[in-house]
């Protein structure tokens, strides 16, 4: 609903107070905060990660995430309304600090509700998670009568110390989030930072950091590293802008040389990636890389053409089932058995060819609808595979194995080590398709479909092609994601090629930025690599993602890293002015100044 | 655009594009209608089921299409009111259906639920009812509502993100095993209604469908709630400016659709005993394709499309697959489901009554 606001405030107005920080809004969070904070206990979330220690004797990881809550809604509730035009910049003081606590309280509060329900009731019966184990945590050890106050006090501290972080200026603040967040990745990944450090024969520095290989920080170690980031980033905080005013003023040739001179030294740290991190997390980057394949051949279709596919997940299986068919003697019905490499040709076709078969039918559909008859495709494709009808020509539930190795020449990728390198080389030809594509002839028909369908066609744009293209780049780079697969794992199997797939490829893309090629990478870094990582979490992963997709479209539905024109899009000027309207507009300007912000 | 206008474009529309892509959807539904036709006829050549057989699938259809249209009901009109589909109501249908298991549960370990069959069965519907109508409220309240006006897609994706979030809640909550409905004994058995044998289940879940669809339609048509429901469907701008409080009746509208849902995913319990945390995806897909089989926005629609839908489903495999002598061809039940979906919405996206969403509000 955008409106015309007339009359702007002319300049030499006097600025007119700001809102006042609401209370009553504290208050919600922090009931809803406690909402949140029972069910992570509720689904066993706490007690799955409390063996886990992040610093050696006082911070479990279990406690950490129930307590990670308050931080996050004391400082949602203690956050400053919007600076408007005509208004004073909102004041921050103790009025913040106190929102967070009163939400961090309240949050503890439910959380104590939920300690005297355990301890009262035996509710395993309904609620398998609900168990003495979880009182014992969330208690602190303590008796039911003691531990109320302690927990709604330490929510309270830790709500208190989220309303703080707006009383820093941006400098400290950014410097100190900066630091936590290292001390946080340092203690979740204990067994990458232990190879890193024991590759590069730094011994000590485990022995200092941690209580052992893979184990905790210790205390001092957390505070060095606190210390460290922290240092740094305050350093460059203050040099931030110079650097980068630096790196703007260079002449273009020098430029392009420091470009290329990061390029090479990035391209050697990668190759050794593998080597230093060894089977398991090679196998993660793999993963990782085929995803990262997926959502960039999605971004195609759903970033930049506009059309949501919710059954992505059938050209993955088009280009797995192509290859196991061409190169596995195993395969039931036809078995040329020719190499991974050769195979690939026709595994492109296979994929343009599933990709027509599926665009030309929903050519002249609305968007949601297309969204559902892509599912339903995708279903029927799995369905099929599975299928005992077409297991003469599959393999059914028994799917097809004996799938060769890559061999390049020479060189046979057999190690989730030797097949880094490929998965990178097939990314980096994406991500330079994706790129070339953009501001081709395609990608502006693309984009402009995906502005307006109808206005796109007036203007000469063949909305037939324009589809049809997204849709077979796309299940080209999905069915290159498949042969790398088929032949990496070995087997094909139908239950494989999940309707999650699809939804984990559209998290990806939708969290890192649609129709941004960084984006995607951070996306697929995030969302496969750090799950993954950390096993207590791998079964709240899908949870995660449910949770992240509400999230981002609520907060920032252009995606952490944005295109440029995406963002410009969904953040249009009267967003603000709708906010403007929301917070003043009802009780006119004469009025003085509601308490209320919403 | 006046409705002259839109008519006089059609037809010249229509003569001028003969491309490519119109050949071939052509051929695709020559194909499917040949391919369904000869099915059908070698099945029933074959003799191979005989009459009592096709008319016990015919009421099991009935019956499942019963809950697809008590399911429906809640996508045809949250689709009439904002336009979206709400990916999440399957959830909100099998979280009514663990409620309806639960209490179900519990009520089997008393004596109450021998003795007096009627009332633990009540009980087990207005739990389940309220469990589903909260959840569906606090999902609008939580994941829709700030999206007002937002393009068309988003609050698509949103609705994705809350199936899942609510699927993995509850399987976190409650773990994942497979539950087992406890049996009524009363309704064990068959019956005869005219003349027709019927298992006492299935005479259960059809009437309290036919109850439920019954008092919506009234509800909707006749209550002043209701005519505000349609209202806000029609023009939420007008109907805000005639001083209908539209978010209230937007909230409405999820709690009369998750009532209904909870109401099939206790029916559910009665016809399928058996359910986990991931068993609202698929009904919550065929009764999205109900809802667009009868057209959607349109509650009787929904009714029609949701009972089609379970007869098509229930006989479908038997006449048409079955024909072709395809092995274990019940595998390929949800396939059928699917191809009707598909085919739905390639060629009649509109639905059987759906005439009034066929032009796209702006």
């Amino acid at each position: 609903m955008s409106q015309v606001v007339d009359a702007p405030v002319p300049v030499e107005v006097e600025l007119r107070p700001a809102a006042r920080l609401d209370m009553r809004r504290a208050v919600r969070l922090g009931l809803s905060g406690g909402v949140a904070m029972v069910l992570v206990c509720a689904i066993g979330m706490v007690a799955a990660f409390q063996p886990r220690m992040l610093i050696d004797p006082i911070l479990p990881m279990g406690t950490f995430f129930l307590y990670l809550l308050p931080l996050i809604f004391g400082w949602t509730a203690s956050q400053p309304p919007p600076t408007l035009e005509g208004f004073e910049p909102a004041k921050t003081g103790a009025r913040n600090i106190l929102a967070g606590a009163l939400a961090g309280v309240l949050g503890g509060l439910c959380v104590g509700l939920l300690l005297i329900v355990i301890t009262t009731w035996d509710l395993r019966g309904v609620f398998i998670n609900l168990s003495p184990q979880l009182a014992e945590i969330i208690s602190f050890g303590l008796p039911v009568a003691a531990a109320i106050p302690v927990i709604a006090l330490v929510a309270g501290v830790v709500g208190a110390l989220g309303g703080a972080i707006h009383l820093l200026s941006p400098r400290p603040r950014r410097a100190t989030m900066s630091a936590l967040a290292w001390v946080l990745v340092f203690s979740l990944f204990t067994d990458i930072f232990g190879q890193l450090f024991d590759a590069l024969s730094l011994d000590f520095v485990i022995d200092f950091l941690y209580t052992g290989r893979g184990g905790a920080l210790t205390i001092a170690g957390a505070l060095v590293l606190f210390a460290v980031f922290f240092a740094f980033y305050w350093w460059l905080g203050g040099r931030e802008s110079t650097l980068r005013q630096r790196v703007q003023a260079m002449p273009a040739g020098r430029r392009s040389r420091w470009q290329i001179g990061a390029a090479v030294i990035i391209l050697v740290i990668l190759y050794f990636v593998p080597r230093i991190m060894g089977p398991f997390v090679s196998q993660i980057l793999v993963t990782a890389g085929i995803y990262l394949l997926m959502a960039l051949g999605l971004n195609i279709v759903v970033g930049y053409a506009g059309l949501l596919d919710l059954g992505y997940v059938a050209f993955f299986a088009v280009g797995a089932y192509s290859t196991a068919i061409l190169t596995s003697p195993q395969s039931p019905a036809f078995s040329p058995e020719i190499s991974v490499l050769a195979s690939i040709p026709f595994v492109m076709i296979a994929a343009a060819i599933a990709g027509i078969l599926v665009a030309t039918p929903v050519i002249r559909m609305r968007g949601d609808y297309l969204a559902i008859v892509t599912l339903g495709f995708g279903e029927i494709a799995r369905i099929l595979l599975n299928s005992e009808w077409l297991a003469p020509y599959f393999g059914g539930a028994q799917g097809i194995t004996n799938i060769p190795d890559l061999q390049i020449g020479p060189i046979t990728f057999s190690t989730p080590q030797d097949y880094f390198y490929p998965v990178f080389l097939f990314v980096v030809l994406a991500a330079y398709i994706t790129y070339a594509v953009q501001n081709s002839r395609w990608g502006r028909a693309w984009m402009a479909m995906r502005e307006d369908e109808s206005v796109a066609e007036a203007m000469g744009i063949n909305i037939v092609t324009a589809k049809l293209s997204a849709f077979v780049v796309g299940a080209i780079l999905a069915s290159f994601g498949g042969t790398l697969f088929a032949s990496q794992i070995g087997s094909v199997f139908p239950h494989t090629f999940d309707i999650v797939v699809s939804i984990t490829v559209l998290v990806i893309i939708i969290v890192g930025g649609m129709g941004s090629v960084p984006g995607v990478v951070l996306g697929a870094i995030v969302l496969i690599v750090l799950p993954n990582l950390l096993r207590e979490f791998s079964e709240y992963q899908f949870l995660f993602y449910g949770v992240l997709l509400i999230v981002m479209m609520l907060k920032r539905p252009e995606g952490f890293i944005p295109s440029r024109r995406r963002a410009q899009e969904l953040h249009a000027e009267e967003l603000s002015q709708d906010a403007w309207l929301e917070i003043y507009g009802e009780k006119g300007l004469e009025e003085k100044v509601p308490e209320g912000t919403t | 655009m006046t409705e002259a206008a839109t008519v006089d474009a059609r037809p010249a529309r229509r003569a001028t594009r003969i491309t490519p892509v119109s050949i071939f959807l052509w051929a695709l539904r020559i194909a499917a209608l040949a391919i369904i036709l000869y099915g059908s006829y070698l099945s029933i050549s074959s003799g191979r089921l005989t009459a009592s057989q096709w008319r016990d699938l015919f009421v099991f259809g009935i019956s499942t299409g019963s809950v697809y249209a008590l399911i429906a009901l809640g996508y045809t009109m949250v689709y009439g009111v904002l336009r979206f589909i709400n990916f999440a109501h399957g959830e909100v249908f099998m979280v009514g259906a663990m409620m309806a298991f639960y209490v179900a549960n519990a009520l089997a370990a008393t004596t109450l639920w021998t003795s007096s069959p009627v009332i633990s069965l009540l009980i087990v519907l207005v739990a389940a009812m309220a469990t589903s109508t909260s959840v569906a409220v606090i999902v609008e309240r939580i994941a829709y509502r700030p999206l007002r006006g937002a393009p068309r897609l988003i609050p698509l994706i949103t609705s994705i993100g809350a199936s899942f979030t609510i699927q993995y809640l509850v399987r976190g909550l409650v773990g994942p095993s497979t539950k087992a409905f406890p049996r009524v004994e009363s309704l064990r058995g068959t019956t005869e209604i005219f003349g027709l044998v019927i298992l006492k289940s299935q005479v259960v879940v059809i009437a309290a469908a036919l109850v439920m669809m019954t008092g919506l339609y009234l509800f909707v048509e006749k209550t002043r709630t209701g005519k505000s429901m349609r209202a806000v469907a029609e023009d939420p701008e007008t109907a805000a400016l005639m001083g209908i409080d539209v978010d209230r009746t937007i909230v409405k509208v999820f709690a009369v659709g998750g009532a209904m849902a909870g109401v099939a995913g206790a029916l559910w319990g009665l016809v399928f005993p058996s359910l986990n945390f991931f068993s609202g995806f698929l009904p919550g897909i065929k009764a999205f394709t109900a809802a667009v089989l009868g057209g959607i926005g349109n509650i009787v629609g929904a009714m029609l499309g949701g009972v089609s839908l379970g007869i098509f489903e229930s006989v479908g495999p038997s006449l048409v697959l079955a024909g072709y002598e395809i092995p274990a061809f019940s595998q390929l039940k949800d396939v059928v489901a699917y191809a009707a979906l598909v085919l739905v919405l390639i060629f009649r996206p509109t639905g059987i009554l759906g005439e009034r969403l066929a032009e796209e509000r702006t």
